[in-house]
């Protein structure tokens, strides 16, 4: 018992003394979107492969504005490198970064990211109108000019078209990038297609409240918040068969045999359709460096401009085989000079 | 009770008193027993389904669709200008995947000029094979010009659709292996070089963005290193503030204030613990991110309190009788702790230990804020570089959208559940085998 106690107590000291020598930091630190993460885990994988000098670098999930907060604690090599987002960074944000001393950030836009309805692939063709969307799942809609409660129970009800469904929409909850999209390019679209800020003009709300009229889902259970990843919308849909998932359309991509796609005012979302800008719903995918980093942390720059290097990001590239919508050429060379000319925010 | 009652004004004469609720009690007794066997049913029904639903997702993880193909090592695409003796970095960055590539096509009977069909070949083999080759040419440079058979990863499609887990009856279009790959898949299945081997990788890689490459293997690496953390500092801080408690300290208030204590931290949820590792370690102590050590000292915070409970238990359990005596021989208390108590009260330390680090091991939620639910595919050669832990790679995994990700998440908890069943049977023995009751 004696020696044990002894042995115990010199590892003990042994761990405390190790964590006092910090060594140098030789691998990249990457935090921020579960939406970015797949492809920077690709990417990641790849440099560590291709540069026999460098470590592949280490990548944490976590969300973006996680990833942008850890990013703005301050410059050092107890701080992350880069940010993953799958938003832009907020002028509150910058600020923050500011006040700790990240003063130099420049954003990276890479590639965009399509956001697609999907119901189980036994089911029906859908075909959906960012009007059908915002009557279907918005808290109030317009009746007659009026703004009412949502009176609407069935798919077919809001457009003789879709199938007599029960409304049931799995939609990304509020902490996801991707809510933010799909209010903005469904909800708020479709009520203004719908007459809805001429409503709450009548009903006496300001344009602010209005907007956010515009954008209040229902709350009856019609549209059900999926705070989890698309793993568990998957999951729902696979037990409710005429429930409706919001989806990524690389998670869609990778599952195509288990769901059947919705197009969106007619258009199929397929790589093509969204880079063309055809397909209305999609997003940029960003990240942000830290430039007092670069030349400090060994690979970061050969990390950033492998990644903007066409063999990952470009058309034919491993990041598209997964399902990043890429940019269109020029925009892919206007990223690179722009960060090779090392511009700043 | 009622029934020994008798209601007066009846002329029936009272019942001999043994008779009274006899039925009665045995009956409630019975009832009792019903209920338990039904509560523990209830209990077993949900551990076999859990473990059905796991066990019948995860067992082909187990396996690994490989092809065999006859590689040459051609000299004219890994070392085409002859440098390998002046750069041996030409070694490192060659065009393996291309090799195995055109080994597939020859075994097919496909022209390599075919650039459609080449694409097709080409995404049936693993993109890991790149570094399987290098290996084996790193290990062994004279390869080099030489065609050696070689056991390379199916890309994880084929590997998914070999185990029948993509519904082939489906039109093509909708699903991401074609009928043509399919066709070559049973054409090499049936001359015996297309097989499911053990897939020794999932204990030995790290992460990895493609499944077939995915492994457990630094997260092991990490736990370990954890474990070894937790137990270093939480064993002998742990047992000597229980000693300290339970056999010197005065029962006063501030003891009493401290016991709460300990017994409240043993129930704050574990995130919490994460904050403060946050707050405490890296912020303040400015330690490494997602190293095993913050991530061993967080858990050693968290099981602490397990393990003081269980210790002063322990020492309780140790007859007073036993001081006593040791005292009364002249014994210092010193010397009546440590060579009578304290061997005496080992065994339910050592198992209160083990249970510790088995709730240790299965943590997720503090590792998260302090940067270990991560993509690390290095090993880590010291607990200050960046790892994982298994429960964190079984959280990685899960929300993957590749198919083959499903079996490699249910083998993760396969292997994490194995862990935990032998740390916790190892306690169960140790109990049986060495403790003594008075």
């Amino acid at each position: 018992m004696k020696t044990l106690l002894l042995t115990a107590s010199a590892a003990a000291i042994a761990v405390a003394m190790s964590a006092g020598i910090a060594a140098a930091r030789d691998q990249i630190q990457i935090a921020g979107s579960s939406t970015v993460l797949p492809y920077a885990k690709i990417v990641a994988e790849n440099f560590g492969e291709t540069y026999p000098d460098f470590k592949t670098p280490v990548v944490e999930s976590g969300g973006s504005s996680a990833g942008l907060k850890e990013f703005c604690k301050g410059v050092g090599e107890d701080t992350i490198d880069i940010a993953n987002a799958s938003r832009k960074i907020k002028e509150s944000e910058l600020k923050a970064c500011a006040d700790n001393g990240v003063t130099e950030v420049q954003e990276v836009q890479f590639g965009y990211d399509g956001i697609v309805f999907a119901t189980d692939a036994a089911g029906p063709d859908w075909e959906l109108t960012p009007v059908d969307v915002y009557k279907a799942l918005a808290a109030k809609v317009v009746v007659d000019g009026k703004l009412v409660d949502n009176p609407y129970k069935k798919w077919n009800e809001v457009n003789s078209a879709l199938p007599d469904w029960d409304i049931v929409a799995y939609i990304p909850g509020e902490k996801h990038g991707t809510r933010e999209v799909f209010e903005e390019k469904l909800l708020i679209a479709g009520c203004e297609e719908a007459g809805g800020p001429e409503a709450a003009a009548e009903a006496g709300l300001d344009e602010d409240a209005a907007a956010s009229a515009c954008k209040a889902v229902r709350k009856d259970g019609g549209a059900v918040d999926i705070d989890g990843d698309y793993t568990e919308t998957l999951a729902r849909i696979d037990s409710n068969k005429t429930g409706v998932g919001v989806f990524g359309l690389s998670f869609y991509e990778n599952n195509a045999d288990k769901l059947k796609v919705a197009t969106v005012s007619g258009v199929t979302p397929s790589v093509e359709t969204i880079s063309s800008g055809e397909y209305p719903v999609s997003r940029p995918l960003q990240f942000y460096v830290k430039k007092a980093h670069i030349g400090v942390i060994p690979g970061l720059k050969e990390y950033v401009t492998f990644f903007l290097d066409d063999q990952m990001v470009g058309p034919d590239g491993p990041l598209a085989e997964y399902g990043l919508v890429p940019a269109p050429d020029e925009e892919r060379d206007a990223q690179r000079e722009a960060f090779e000319a090392g511009e700043t925010m | 009770m009622t029934d020994a009652i008798i209601p007066a004004g009846t002329s029936q004469p009272a019942r001999p008193r043994r008779d009274i609720g006899l039925k009665r009690r045995y009956a409630a007794e019975q009832r009792f027993k019903i209920y338990g066997i039904v509560a523990i049913a209830i209990g077993l029904f949900f551990l076999a389904a859990l473990l059905w639903s796991v066990f019948s997702n995860g067992y082909t993880a187990f396996w690994q669709t490989s092809i065999n193909l006859p590689v040459n090592f051609d000299e004219s695409v890994i070392d085409p200008d002859n440098e390998r003796g002046t750069n041996p970095n030409i070694l490192f960055t060659a065009n393996y995947p291309k090799l195995a590539r055109d080994a597939l096509a020859q075994k097919l009977g496909i022209d390599p000029e075919d650039r459609a069909q080449m694409r097709d070949v080409g995404k049936m083999i693993s993109d890991g094979v790149r570094g399987q080759l290098r290996n084996v040419v790193m290990a062994n440079p004279s390869v080099v010009g030489t065609t050696q058979n070689v056991w390379v990863l199916a890309s994880a499609d084929i590997d998914s659709a070999q185990k029948g887990q993509i519904n082939l009856e489906i039109g093509e279009d909708r699903r991401r292996v074609s009928d043509q790959q399919v066709a070559w898949m049973r054409q090499l299945e049936e001359s015996g070089d297309l097989e499911q081997r053990f897939n020794s990788g999932l204990f030995t890689f790290g992460a990895s963005s493609r499944p077939e490459t995915a492994g457990v293997g630094v997260a092991l690496v990490g736990s370990f290193y954890m474990m070894l953390i937790v137990l270093v500092l939480s064993l002998p801080i742990g047992v000597a503030a229980s000693i300290y408690l339970e056999e010197f300290a005065a029962k006063n208030r501030w003891t009493d204030l401290i016991e709460v204590n300990i017994n409240n931290l043993a129930a704050v949820p574990s995130i919490v613990f994460g904050l403060l590792g946050l707050a405490v370690f890296i912020n303040f102590m400015e330690l490494p991110r997602s190293a095993s050590i913050v991530g061993g000292l967080v858990l050693t915070l968290m099981t602490l309190p397990t393990i003081i409970i269980a210790t002063r238990s322990a020492l309780r359990a140790v007859p007073p009788s036993i001081r006593s005596a040791a005292l009364g021989i002249g014994a210092s208390k010193m010397q009546m702790v440590f060579h009578h108590v304290l061997p005496l009260a080992a065994p339910g330390i050592l198992t209160g230990t083990i249970i510790g680090l088995a709730q240790a091991l299965g943590e997720t939620a503090p590792l998260l804020l302090i940067g270990m639910v991560a993509f690390v595919a290095n090993y880590p050669a010291t607990p200050m570089d960046p790892a994982t832990a298994l429960p964190v790679q079984i959280y990685m995994w899960a929300g993957e959208a590749e198919r083959a990700f499903v079996e490699r998440t249910s083998g993760a908890i396969i292997i994490l559940l194995g862990f935990l069943a032998i740390m916790n049977i190892t306690a169960i023995i140790l109990r049986r085998r060495v403790e003594r009751r008075w």
